[in-house]
């Protein structure tokens, strides 16, 4: 017990600061007389997770190390996937301090630090090297996260969003269990590693493929990923805009984090039935290459047509976790370079896009896309920004979205024999998405407006659009920003235990 | 050195400046949006003369570290790094200098431009920096990335200032490039994973050097190349385009504003040849050989395709778009009779097809302002009311029909020479479409010039009066005037690059041999 408390603690500052700041902000939501506003909490929440942020930058340089009995892991993996989330917490919080619906609900202080809760679970899940550690934490991103979706209490469909959701997930976190069940039944212990080690030594392909399956099922609920995707429309259209930014970015996030985690540290080496495929993680590729294929193509067609922002961007967002998940069945060099990356590059995109739906959202009391209909007259900066990262979800080049794409179709036919029908997938799914991102440029840039003009950008709002923004530029104009921090992960060489 | 670099985007200059510029200032919009054409013409034209002095182009040659994707411990120190590379030789020059001219008398001919001119310019700009870096790239990413500058400049030219059916045009254009480009990206891809860099002297060394190969990350067999080379080539196929993607062409060519069609027609459709001569015969010379039988077939159907559809138009824009269809077979054909004069002819004819399509969309544009309407049923008649016009319009005729003394019937003649030395059966049927293309053209024209309307309840004619009929459709401004000072400039410059393209066909020839020489040699004929 004694090397418990002896461990250095100091590993887990951004953790601290995080779980501070919430239960800081909880106690004064409780405190604070209810005719004071709430949003200042908000703010804070924000500046918690960029100082979380900051934390964890300044740890980039140490050596990765793991403490409670390897229960909690600092290697490089974490700390890249934190910064990820991190960021894209903060981003999230501030749509939170600006959230003002037309409905009247007032300013909750539960928004602001149930989303630090949440992001507390994914920063942990980045960070796990244990079963235990893994699930606790899955846990407290998705019971928060169920909260989040049913925060506008009065209005019916955030309510039916907080209700699927719940069920849902419910549903993936006990198949995900029972498949843990099996992996711990085979091997006696819940360490990553330590499972990792006892499956080279044991002969249960079928059972191991078994647990494999219930594991990739639970996983693809976290990711929407076909064919467990038909909760995510719905939860992200009723709920309110920054937990639907938030579901977008951080979770989709938190759940490329635990499928790299979960699968790849404990199947990478574990022994498979048949010939040629070395390790069972390699011989359900092709598994994995249909489900990619088909989230790709069922999240862009069905994109098509949509007409509620916030339903286009949950297709647009399944659609997205099918390039992933290429860049994941791909498993070469570049999978989890080409992961980091096109997560980071997601985020801003993503949250640059929410943050003007939110202000649209707030202003017309609607996320019909007729919202956005001859922005570009009364708001030309907005539109230009919105209609920058619209390009940056279509992959041209010249914005982040281009280069991170590049990586996972390097990824995906670098390999010999190459995934050359998933990249032909993926290059027609692209093309599809032109047509509705364009869709939207096209009502941004070409068509008259008839809405009255909206007002001006708040605060919070601007500030994640400005920083999206010229992320999303930076990244594609001088790609070498985020490829420099790749390689100051060592291209997470250290991830298997 | 800086020099290429600073003429790919000194346009950038002029969109700096438009931003402050106030929106409803449309005479210094029109002013300033010309001039910042004007730099990279002067550079163009400065390299092109300094090159035929002697100057070597490859001292022009540029690199600036850009990003490096990995590095692997297994790897080079050079393997995956993408640098910012610009280079030309002279097939690059020549399509340079045809970019920078045609983008300066788009500009001037876009004063026929009047609604949100700002946007427009900002927009004109941005495609012509996308061209001149098409051009100029060494490098294949760099290289798609200002492909793509120009995808996205040419959907909003198209689907904000085109014509009724502008949307549609826009989106046709956007899905089909974007398909072609979708399909390049891959090609690009496997080429970077597999050897590690995107140079395209680099990637040449690699993939024909055998001692190269041992470098390859993994390995790229004959049959991938073939696929590769397929893939590049069906790529290029949809932006030249090969006859069964050209619908998009079509109706870009019909709804565009008539100064965006002249660099579409004359610049953009040439990415198609480009693409094709630099990575296709430079690239994979050997594999190229097989393919050659299937392009010069398709350069057949294209002319003749294009041809016979042009014939029964009844739209001078549609006449004009098939007979760009048909004039990009040509291409084709240079390019699969697979010998010197073939390649040498596939280029000309770019180039020749470059400056008479633009001779042709800068009248139409003139004509659709002052008519109304470019639909030939209800024209007719124009040489009494606007002679100088008829004039100009028939010589961009002539020259579409390859007129000897006339760019248009170099191009042509050095390619079907090419495909007449390999392969003349294949050669005589195309043929037959040269002699359509004097039918088309000549039709369209002097029905326009000389014939009687045959719609005679909606004719508009060219009398003095504006009709009555013509004022409720586009409403041509003012009575009917021929051709001004500001509109003639650029139809008279444009005639005299065609004819001395046409009497002087050295003057493109020379820059181009050298680089001709050097793919003979790849293709070991």
């Amino acid at each position: 017990m004694n090397d418990v408390w002896q461990s250095d603690w100091s590993m887990m500052a951004p953790e601290w600061i995080v779980l501070a700041a919430a239960i800081t902000l909880l106690v004064m939501d409780l405190a604070l007389p209810s005719s004071r506003s709430r949003r200042p909490l908000a703010w804070g929440a924000a500046a918690a997770a960029a100082l979380a942020m900051i934390a964890t930058a300044a740890m980039i340089p140490a050596e990765s190390a793991s403490i409670l009995h390897d229960t909690f892991r600092l290697d490089a993996f974490a700390k890249a996937f934190k910064l990820v989330v991190l960021a894209g917490g903060a981003l999230a919080l501030l749509l939170v301090a600006e959230w003002a619906p037309k409905e009247g609900s007032p300013h909750r202080g539960e928004f602001a630090y149930m989303m630090l809760f949440a992001l507390l679970g994914a920063m942990m899940m980045a960070s796990s090297g244990d079963l235990l550690t893994l699930f606790v934490s899955l846990e407290l991103l998705s019971v928060s996260s169920y909260i989040l979706a049913g925060l506008r209490k009065t209005a019916p469909a955030s309510n039916e969003a907080a209700l699927k959701y719940v069920i849902n997930g419910g549903i993936a976190t006990a198949i995900m269990l029972f498949g843990m069940s099996y992996v711990f039944g085979l091997t006696g212990t819940t360490n990553l590693g330590g499972i990792a080690r006892r499956l080279q030594e044991t002969n249960e392909p079928y059972m191991l493929a078994l647990a494999f399956l219930l594991l990739l099922i639970g996983v693809s609920f976290k990711l929407a990923t076909v064919p467990f995707h038909m909760w995510a429309p719905d939860v992200y259209e009723g709920a309110p805009v920054p937990a639907t930014a938030f579901f977008a970015v951080v979770s989709k996030t938190a759940g490329f984090v635990l499928l790299l985690r979960l699968l790849v540290t404990i199947f990478a080496a574990a022994p498979a039935e048949g010939r040629d495929p070395s390790s069972l993680l390699l011989s359900m590729q092709p598994v994995i290459t249909v489900l990619a294929g088909l989230t790709m193509i069922i999240g862009s067609v069905v994109a098509l047509r949509q007409r509620s922002l916030k339903r286009l961007l949950a297709y647009s967002s399944i659609a997205h976790a099918g390039y992933l998940l290429a860049g994941f069945a791909a498993m070469s060099w570049a999978m989890i370079d080409s992961l980091w990356m096109y997560l980071l590059v997601y985020t801003l995109m993503n949250i640059g896009t929410f943050a003007i739906i939110a202000h649209i959202v707030n202003e017309t009391g609607s996320d019909d896309l007729d919202g956005l209909t001859g922005l570009y007259r009364h708001r030309p900066l907005l539109a230009a920004a919105l209609g920058l990262f619209l390009l940056s979800l279509a992959g041209i080049p010249g914005t982040a979205g281009f280069i991170a794409k590049l990586h996972i179709f390097i990824g995906l036919v670098v390999t010999e024999p190459g995934h050359y029908v998933l990249a032909a997938v993926m290059a027609i799914t692209t093309v599809i998405s032109y047509v509705y991102y364009f869709n939207l440029i096209v009502q941004l840039f070409f068509r008259p407006t008839f809405t009255a003009p909206l007002g001006r950008l708040p605060a919070g709002l601007s500030t994640a659009v400005i920083f999206c923004a010229l992320g999303t530029l930076a990244i594609g104009w001088a790609p070498g920003l985020a490829y420099d921090m790749l390689a100051r992960f060592g291209h997470f060489g250290d991830f298997l235990p | 050195m800086m020099f290429l670099s600073l003429l790919v985007f000194s346009p950038l200059l002029g969109i700096v400046l438009l931003m402050f510029v106030r929106k409803t200032d449309e005479r210094m919009i029109q002013w300033l949006g010309t001039a910042a054409t004007v730099p990279p013409l002067i550079l163009a034209l400065f390299a092109f003369v300094q090159s035929g002095r002697g100057f070597r182009l490859e001292r022009l040659d540029e690199a600036r570290d850009w990003v490096r994707l990995t590095d692997l411990p297994f790897l080079t120190d050079a393997a995956y790094v993408i640098r910012y590379e610009l280079g030309i030789d002279g097939l690059s020059l020549v399509f340079i200098v045809l970019t920078a001219v045609l983008a300066t008398l788009a500009a001037l001919a876009s004063m026929l431009v009047k609604t949100e001119k700002k946007g427009y310019f900002l927009w004109l700009l941005a495609l012509e920096i996308g061209m001149l870096g098409v051009f100029s790239a060494a490098n294949f990413v760099w290289f798609f990335l200002f492909l793509e500058v120009t995808l996205v400049a040419m959907f909003l030219l198209v689907g904000k200032w085109g014509g009724l059916e502008r949307e549609r045009a826009a989106y046709s254009y956007l899905l089909y490039n974007g398909l072609g480009s979708a399909l390049l990206l891959v090609v690009i891809a496997v080429l970077l994973a597999r050897t590690g860099t995107a140079n395209f002297a680099l990637l040449h060394e690699m993939l024909h050097n055998p001692a190269a190969e041992g470098q390859l990350i993994a390995p790229l067999t004959a049959e991938g190349r073939r696929w590769l080379l397929g893939g590049l080539l069906l790529a290029f196929a949809v932006k030249l385009p090969a006859v069964p993607f050209h619908r998009w062409l079509i109706r870009v060519h019909v709804e565009a504003p008539p100064p965006v069609v002249m660099l579409h027609a004359g610049v953009l459709l040439k990415i198609g040849a480009y693409g094709m001569i630099r990575f296709g015969i430079g690239l994979f010379p050997d594999e190229f050989r097989s393919f050659a039988g299937v392009l010069a077939l398709f350069g057949v159907i294209n002319v003749l395709y294009g041809a016979l559809l042009a014939l029964r138009q009844r739209e001078l824009k549609r006449v004009l778009a098939y007979s760009s269809v048909s004039h990009m077979g040509v291409v084709l054909i240079g390019l699969g009779a697979l010998n010197e004069a073939g390649i040498q002819g596939a280029v000309l004819q770019s180039i020749a097809h470059g400056l008479i399509s633009s001779l042709s969309f800068l009248l139409v544009g003139v004509l659709a302002h002052r008519m109304g309407t470019t639909d030939i049923n209800r024209l007719g008649g124009l040489t009494k009311a606007m002679p100088l016009f008829s004039g100009y319009l028939l010589t961009a005729a002539l020259a579409l029909l390859g007129l000897p003394g006339l760019a248009g019937f170099v191009g042509e003649f050095t390619s079907f020479l090419g495909l007449f030395q390999t392969k003349p059966a294949l050669a005589a049927v195309g043929a037959l479409g040269l002699i359509f293309a004097a039918v088309y053209s000549l039709k369209a024209v002097l029905d326009i010039t000389f014939g009687r309307p045959r719609d005679r309840r909606e004719a508009v004619v060219g009398s003095r009066e504006p009709q009555a009929s013509a004022a409720s459709l586009g409403e041509p401004q003012g009575g009917v005037v021929d051709l001004q000072g500001k509109e003639a400039v650029p139809a008279f410059i444009l005639v005299a690059l065609i004819v001395a393209v046409g009497v002087y066909p050295q003057l493109l020839a020379a820059p181009l041999t050298a680089v001709v020489k050097t793919m003979m040699n790849g293709l070991g004929g």
